[in-house]
């Protein structure tokens, strides 16, 4: 991305992420990203239906929304890494979100190394100051040197 | 006075089929991802047919690791649950033929789920069994592991912990 200031390569990079095929199925959108920190959101849909008794989204549906917002906010971080996978992801399900109401996540990147970032995350629905669910991972960091990934 | 003669193959496929189906087509988030289950006597496999909307990153082009994730509980909970209705189903308590959202044991439910990704997911089906190792009257410890094409070079494995679910009413 030669040439590309950073609010390009932050505006490339937050499209990307919102076109990603899983996090178009399930409709996510990136609310914020910068400085290490993302939002995305995720509206209800009948879809995505855990337990068809009660309406309430599958836990699945908020890991993905987890694991996404968690790659975002290492994308985001102003060390800006070429890509990132997750390593590792572990999400406690506080309470079910209510249904028909969207999920937000928020995730921070809180620390970089050279090869490794680590996230935590939050996602509510839209009842504030009440999490759904929380989140903590490891991510890796891919660097480019001329165009290729670093050794 | 001899034991009683065992069901015909033909009933005791169709009600465990019948108990497998009712919770599966229950859940439209399994229909949603494409996720099936293959039965052999009481041990299911979760499979994830590739579709290009479980994709992440479209350069590599990888499986999503919210779909692997997603698909891993999945497997979990459907393990759990199914443990739950074969005792239902062996004894005669419950009737699979005429079970109904309505009718069914409630779903577990998760309190967390820890997954290990070990290698990308390609574009291709994959597979997850999940075991039990505890259940308990409240509480449940589930390990699951995810693959492609070798059970032995895992995708992903993940641990899992289940509230589980009270008797109905």
């Amino acid at each position: 991305m030669d040439g590309m200031t950073a609010e390009d390569k932050a505006h490339t990079v937050r499209q990307f992420i919102q076109a990603l095929p899983f996090s178009r199925a399930l409709r996510m959108q990136v609310e914020a990203f910068g400085k290490g920190v993302a939002v995305i959101s995720m509206p209800y849909d009948a879809r995505l239906v855990g337990d068809p008794t009660t309406g309430i989204i599958h836990g699945g549906a908020v890991s993905a929304l987890m694991d996404t917002c968690g790659g975002a906010a290492v994308m985001s971080h102003p060390d800006a890494p070429a890509g990132t996978a997750t390593i590792d992801l572990r999400i406690d399900y506080m309470r079910p979100a209510a249904p028909g109401q969207r999920i937000r996540a928020r995730a921070e990147c809180y620390h970089m190394t050279r090869s490794v970032a680590f996230v935590r995350a939050q996602a509510f629905d839209e009842t504030p100051d009440r999490p759904v669910a929380a989140a903590t991972g490891a991510f890796t960091i891919e660097r480019m040197t001329s165009g290729q990934p670093a050794p | 006075m001899s034991p009683p003669r065992p069901d015909p193959e033909h009933l005791v496929r169709r009600r465990r089929d019948a108990a497998l189906s009712a919770l599966v087509d229950a859940v439209p988030y399994i229909a949603m991802m494409g996720i099936s289950f293959d039965r052999r006597g009481d041990e299911l496999t979760a499979v994830l047919t590739y579709d290009d909307k479980l994709i992440g990153n479209p350069l590599l082009p990888a499986l999503h690791g919210g779909a692997t994730a997603s698909f891993m509980e999945t497997a979990a909970i459907m393990e759990l649950s199914f443990q739950i209705l074969w005792n239902g189903i062996e004894t005669g308590q419950i009737k699979a033929d005429a079970l109904t959202p309505q009718t069914l044991p409630r779903l577990p439910k998760t309190i967390d789920f820890t997954i290990d990704y070990l290698r990308s997911g390609l574009p291709r089906d994959a597979y997850a069994r999940a075991w039990v190792n505890r259940s308990g009257r409240r509480y449940a410890s589930v390990h699951v592991e995810a693959w492609q094409d070798h059970h032995d070079r895992l995708i992903a494995q993940a641990t899992g912990h289940f509230l589980m679910p009270g008797p109905r009413g």
